[in-house]
Parts: C-alpha cells; structure tokens; sequence
C-alpha cells in the first residue's frame, strides 16, 4: 500500500530541511507514521535511525494517529497556577481518556503542551489550534459537548 | 443599525490573545454592520484582560475604547452609536509608569500593512543606519548599552562588534524566537502585532555585521506570529529593502518543533540543521562556528525589536532611560494571580511593586511572590518588591530576568508545589546530554514529588540543597545551569512550607492533593444536589457527606456548589468511609 508523498518535492531534499519534512508529513497525515519516517529519511538522505532520532526529540511530533478534535491543555506556567491541572482532569473524566490518548471513536484526542502563549487568558486550552480562555468546568465541558455535537 | 457620523476608523485587536477572547466574531458581526467604514485589524496593545477590545477613531482625531466586546448585535449596536455601555479607559496609573518604546505601534497599526509601518516612521532608522558605516552602526548599539532581551544580558553591541570582525564569505544572522519559558509571549506579541519592526532591526544587523543570509527560529506554537512574518517578508523583499551594500539577502523563518533546550544558541544552530536539538560546548563560540560552520549571530527577537528606535532616537537619547548597567525599556509579560494580566513596556529600574501592584492591578494582601525567569528563573517575595528591575539587582535575589515572563503568585498557591511544576518541566526538555541535568533534575523532581504527596523526609530538603548547585555547576547549557533555581529560591525564602510538609504532612494553603480532605458543610448545604449529580467518582453520599477514600480532589464539587459549603481541609479532617 505505497502511499504518495509527491508534497515532499516542494522542499528542497538538503539535510537542514528533515524537520521541514517530517513537518509536511504530519500538517498532511495528522501524525508521523513508520511507513513515513522511511520515506522522509529517503528523501533527504538521511539514515532512518537518524531520521527517527530527530522525530522522538521534538515535542511536536506524534507517531499515533490523533482523533479529529485534538485538544491541547496548556500547562504554562500561568495555567498551571490557575488551575489547569483540573481542566486536564474534567476532560479526562467527561472523554475517559488520558494525555497521549485518542478515544474509542477517533473523535477527541488528548495532550498537555507546555505554553500556548494566551497566559493572560489562563487558563486554555485549544482544540485543533482555535483558543478557548478563562475556562472553568463548566465552560470546559460545554466546549466539548459543542464539539461532540459537530 | 444606526451609524454615528462621528466613526473615522475602526480597530480591532486581533492579536492570538484577542482571537483566543473571541475577537474573530466580534469582526464578524462589526463587517456586517458596518460595511462602509474601514476596519483595521490591528494587533496586541498589552492590555489583555479586556479583550476582545475595539477601538473607534473618531473624525475629531479622538479614541474611544470598548472592551470586553461581544459578538452580539446589540453590543455591536451600542459601539457604532458610540454608547456609553463598555467604554473603557486606560488606568492613568499604568500609563504613567510605562514607556512605550518598543511597543509603541503594536495595537495601533495594521500588522499585515507596510504602508501603515512606513506612514509611522518604519523603516527610516533602516535609512539612517544605511547612511552610516556599518562600523558607525555597531558603535551606536555599544553606547546605547542595549542588552540581549533574550535572558542572558549579554551586551548587544559587543556581539556585534564580534560578528562585524569575522571576515568570511557567508554570515548567518539569527533571530531566535523560540520563546518556550510557559508564562512569557513579548516576543509572540511583537512579531504579531510589529513584524515589520523586528525585521527592520534584522536588516539593520545584517548591514552592521555584514551579514548576508537571515533565519527567523519560531516557535510553530505560533501560526500567526509566522504568517505576519511571511507577510512582511513578502513585503520587504516587493520593497527591495533586503538589498543591503548591493546584496541581496534572505530571509528564512524555520519553524521549531516543540524543544525548550531549542532557545540555547548551539542547540538553536543544530535544530537549524535538521538535527536534534542538543547544545554543544562553547567555545567556539557561535560568532567563530555556528551554522554549518559560518560566523553565525543570534539574538532575541525583543533586542531586535529594540533596534530600529535605538538608532532613530540616537544612542545617548536611549541611553537616558534605565539604571547605570541596564538601559533602555523592558517588556514583561504579566500573568498569574492579578487583575489586569497583559504585556507592559516599562523602563528598566522600576521596582516590582510598581509593576506588580501599580500596573497589574495585584492584590496586596493577597500577593505572596512573583516568578521572573520562568522555569530557568526564581520567585522574589514580596518583601523585596521594591528591588528595582534590572539585569544585576534580580541576579542578586537569586532570580533572573530572563526573557520576560512575569507570574504573580497568590497566597494560595504552594510554593513546594509550584518548585515541583517548575522541575517536572525542565526535567522533561533536558535534552539528556549532561548526566547531571537529565538525572539531577530528575531526582529533585521526584523529590519533590514525593514531598508534595506528603512522603517527604527532613532529609530531602538537605538533598535539594546540595544536589542544586551541582546540577548548575555540571551542566553544558542554560537549561541545565539554571533549572535548579526555582527550587533553591523557594528554599531560601519558603523553607517554612517545606518543612511543614515533610515535618507535618501539611500543605500551608491546601493546595497539594495528597495533603487535603474535602469537607461539606452542613450548615451552609442547601441539598441542591448539585455536586452529587456532578461527581465523577460518586463520592458524595445522598446524605450529603463527601467519602474522602473515594474523593480525588478534583474540585468539582467545589467549583458548582453556589452556596460555597464545600471546601479544602487538613488532612484527617475529613469524613472517611470504612
């Protein structure tokens, strides 16, 4: 099953540019996956190991297919003061399911990023990159009811 | 919909932190109302807790603000008639105490629009930095005694002079905006709202150095901060204003992918190269080595922001602002436990009081510290709120000043807990090069962990203390010879909470889990039921008493009581079911 990564060519295949790769992949797929990790250090020369190596140091990257609705926690410093700790555990506890984790139904997946620099709104989280501020439970999860709703 | 004739122009803040507060609706709605006056969408001014805010120039030349807006078409309604309802208006004390230098055009202009930049003065220190030398340029930098804004401090006009010196046929520029401290976004907020200016002191650089390639490392957190990038790029390349001493030069924004070690110059230059982001030993210095070997420069993206005005108002004019070893103005972004959190332009030397209490509207008798430095920095009680901000004076207590990040911290919150935070975060990003970073940090945080969840010993207090300086002094970077510092400032000036924990198992303000028992009060209960519909673990029985065996402290319970009968208590307070 060969899939197409054609979009690769609009990148220049020099070394410098392997996170710009694995970048395209995952804007593309949602998430880097085996078969694509070797297609990528394909492309820009470099061995698979190193390729591999690159993709587990950056944060950014996931080797997991993501749901549709990836929500992001933010767990800066100024959330964390304001309680994000807690936001992290109503979504747990209304989608049963744990940062890293997609659900059952490939509709929300779940992760904690470090600062998505809207502290002055504390706290956020986003869902596929749209912000939502000044949260409390229940704001949290009619957030997520509206989506699940979509 | 009634218009007032009054309405010249319209602003709106569409900053990330104005998106985020729901700006993009409250846009919706004001272009379907008033579709015959222009509308600008202008980025941040620092003043966040308002957000979304709209702003209307009238034909008068005068301003009214509104803040708060809502998308909804009577509020819409309210603000083209110029009625009262949600006027807002700059606290005169804030005004008084800042100095708009650097951020003087964000939340004024268009942030996609050269022309707005140029008719406010853009790019005219660029053409009075051109009819310099380049030698006239680097000598200017040095006497105004600008400092990188980056954290480090180091004196901008010596780099330059470093990287000016190097004579080789490729010199890499640098502008690092991977602003990964959580709790800071001055460099987010001038790159949205001010692209043209941050790029404008890029292409000062580039002539007084002598550079001839440019990358801008963001942070891919930031989508929009990028696109105004590509934006003005796009703009200045149409305006030719990259060919510099008869060169053409490029200009490159590479996205990072999530490392907070990626802000350390040499791990910044490897993640350029598509490689991990590890630092490397120095020297050589990046100036001698960087990029793929060429003589490369990095600065922030504030010090760059900083220079157009440097050299349009002239060294010694900037100069005239701040203390004997820190000039100029300072951002900080302002957050955490106070009323009016935002981005504020302050001269170096103000005293925290004024920025914390004065500016930021904190509560005093409700403040315990403030966090400066984020993760790499450390908390200043409020006893010493009147040590003036610069470089040295902040050093000295033991925290930094870092890029600029500011959380205040209320009385609250658990210092052992807010350590812990730190140190799980910085344990996490060590890169795992040096041994005593990427274990040490992670036996102090499971440490401190362990204090936290009421296991702590009399002797991990001793363990801290010692294996902090150790971490520092072994360690290659910034990240590994800093991150102790949250926990060796909260011992020194906190101890007290510390030993509470590990003496008595107690949290001083009820904030660690595994310390705390939740409590119903009877008395105040008025059986709504509503925390027993809504517990997640069935805690609550139908009489109304909470099982702390089944309890995980999540706070629900507390957060929908409306008759506030459920609270945080001591350990062994509460009520246990067998």
């Amino acid at each position: 099953m060969g899939q197409n990564y054609d979009y690769l060519k609009a990148i220049a295949p020099e070394s410098s540019n392997l996170i710009k790769g694995l970048q395209a992949v995952q804007t593309r797929e949602g998430y880097v996956s085996d078969a694509s990790i070797v297609a990528v250090a394909d492309y820009f020369h470099t061995p698979v190991v190193e390729t591999e190596g690159v993709l587990s140091f950056y944060a950014q990257f996931k080797s997991t297919r993501p749901g549709r609705y990836q929500i992001c926690v933010c767990d800066g410093t100024a959330c964390h003061i304001k309680g994000s700790p807690l936001i992290s555990e109503w979504i747990s506890t209304e989608l049963g399911i744990t940062a890293g984790e997609t659900d059952a139904d490939g509709l929300f997946s779940l992760e904690t990023v470090a600062c998505l620099g809207c502290c002055s709104l504390a706290p956020v989280f986003s869902i596929n990159g749209k912000v939502f501020g000044n949260l409390d439970r229940k704001t949290t999860i009619r957030i997520l009811k509206e989506y699940r709703n979509k | 919909m009634t218009i007032s004739d009054k309405i010249r122009k319209i602003k709106i803040g569409m900053a990330s932190c104005g998106i985020a507060a729901g700006a993009d609706g409250v846009l919706a709605v004001l272009k379907e109302h008033a579709d015959k006056i222009p509308i600008d969408q202008v980025g941040c001014f620092g003043h966040c807790y308002c957000e979304p805010v709209v702003e209307i120039e009238t034909v008068d030349g005068g301003s009214v603000l509104y803040s708060r807006v809502k998308p909804a078409p009577e509020s819409i309604a309210n603000i083209l008639a110029l009625g009262k309802a949600g006027r807002f208006q700059i606290n005169p004390v804030r005004q008084a105490k800042e100095l708009l230098k650097v951020t003087r055009l964000a939340g004024v202009i268009d942030p996609t629009s050269y022309e707005e930049y140029v008719e406010n003065g853009g790019y005219a220190a660029l053409a009075k930095a051109l009819a310099m030398t380049p030698a006239e340029v680097v000598d200017e930098v040095k006497k105004s005694g600008l400092r990188g804004r980056g954290g480090g401090g180091f004196p901008t006009g010596m780099k330059w002079g470093f990287m000016a010196a190097k004579t080789a046929e490729q010199k890499i520029l640098i502008c690092n905006a991977d602003e990964g401290d959580p709790g800071a976004f001055m460099d987010r907020s001038l790159m949205e709202s001010v692209p043209h200016q941050v790029l404008e002191g890029m292409l000062i650089a580039a002539y007084a150095t002598g550079s001839t390639r440019i990358f801008i490392y963001c942070r891919a957190e930031y989508p929009l901060a990028i696109k105004h990038l590509y934006i003005a790029i796009g703009q200045i390349k149409q305006h030719k204003l990259n060919l510099i001493a008869g060169r053409e030069i490029d200009i490159v924004v590479k996205e990072g992918a999530g490392a907070f070690v990626c802000g350390e110059e040499t791990a910044l230059i490897h993640s350029l190269e598509g490689k991990r982001g590890t630092p490397r030993f120095r020297p050589p210095f990046p100036t001698d080595s960087g990029w793929q070997g060429c003589p490369t420069m990095i600065n922030n993206v504030e010090t760059f922001g900083n220079i157009p005005y440097l050299i349009a108002e002239g060294a010694a004019s900037y100069a005239a602002v701040g203390t004997a070893t820190s000039k100029g103005t300072k951002l900080f972004a302002l957050a955490g436990d106070l009323a009016h959190p935002g981005l504020v332009e302050v001269p170096m030397g103000i005293t925290l009081r004024e920025i914390v209490f004065d500016i930021g509207g904190a509560d005093p008798a409700a403040t315990k510290a403030v966090q400066t430095g984020g993760p790499s920095g450390g908390c200043i009680p409020v006893e010493k709120f009147d040590t003036p901000v610069d470089y040295d004076s902040l050093k000295a207590l033991g925290a930094i000043m870092g890029s600029g990040g500011m959380i205040v911290i209320g009385k609250n919150r658990c210092m052992v807990e807010t350590a812990r935070y730190f140190l799980d975060f910085t344990h996490r990003e060590s890169c795992g090069k040096c041994t005593f970073c990427r274990v040490g940090t992670k036996r102090m945080f499971e440490t401190l962990e362990r204090i936290t969840a009421g296991a702590g010993v009399p002797e991990d207090l001793d363990f801290l203390a010692g294996m902090g300086p150790k971490v520092i002094k072994a360690s290659l970077c910034g990240l590994g010879q800093t991150a102790p510092n949250p926990v060796l400032a909260t011992l020194r000036y906190y101890r007290h909470e510390y030993e509470n924990h590990v003496n008595n198992r107690q949290c001083d303000v009820l904030a660690c889990d595994k310390l705390v028992d939740i409590k119903l009060d009877p008395a105040k209960c008025v059986k709504c039921r509503l925390c027993i519909k809504n517990c997640p673990v069935d805690a609550v029985s139908e009489d109304f008493i909470i099982d702390n065996n089944k309890c995980t402290r999540c706070n629900t319970c507390i957060e929908v009581c409306p008759k506030d009968a459920i609270c945080r208590v001591k350990k062994g307070e509460g009520f246990y079911r067998e």
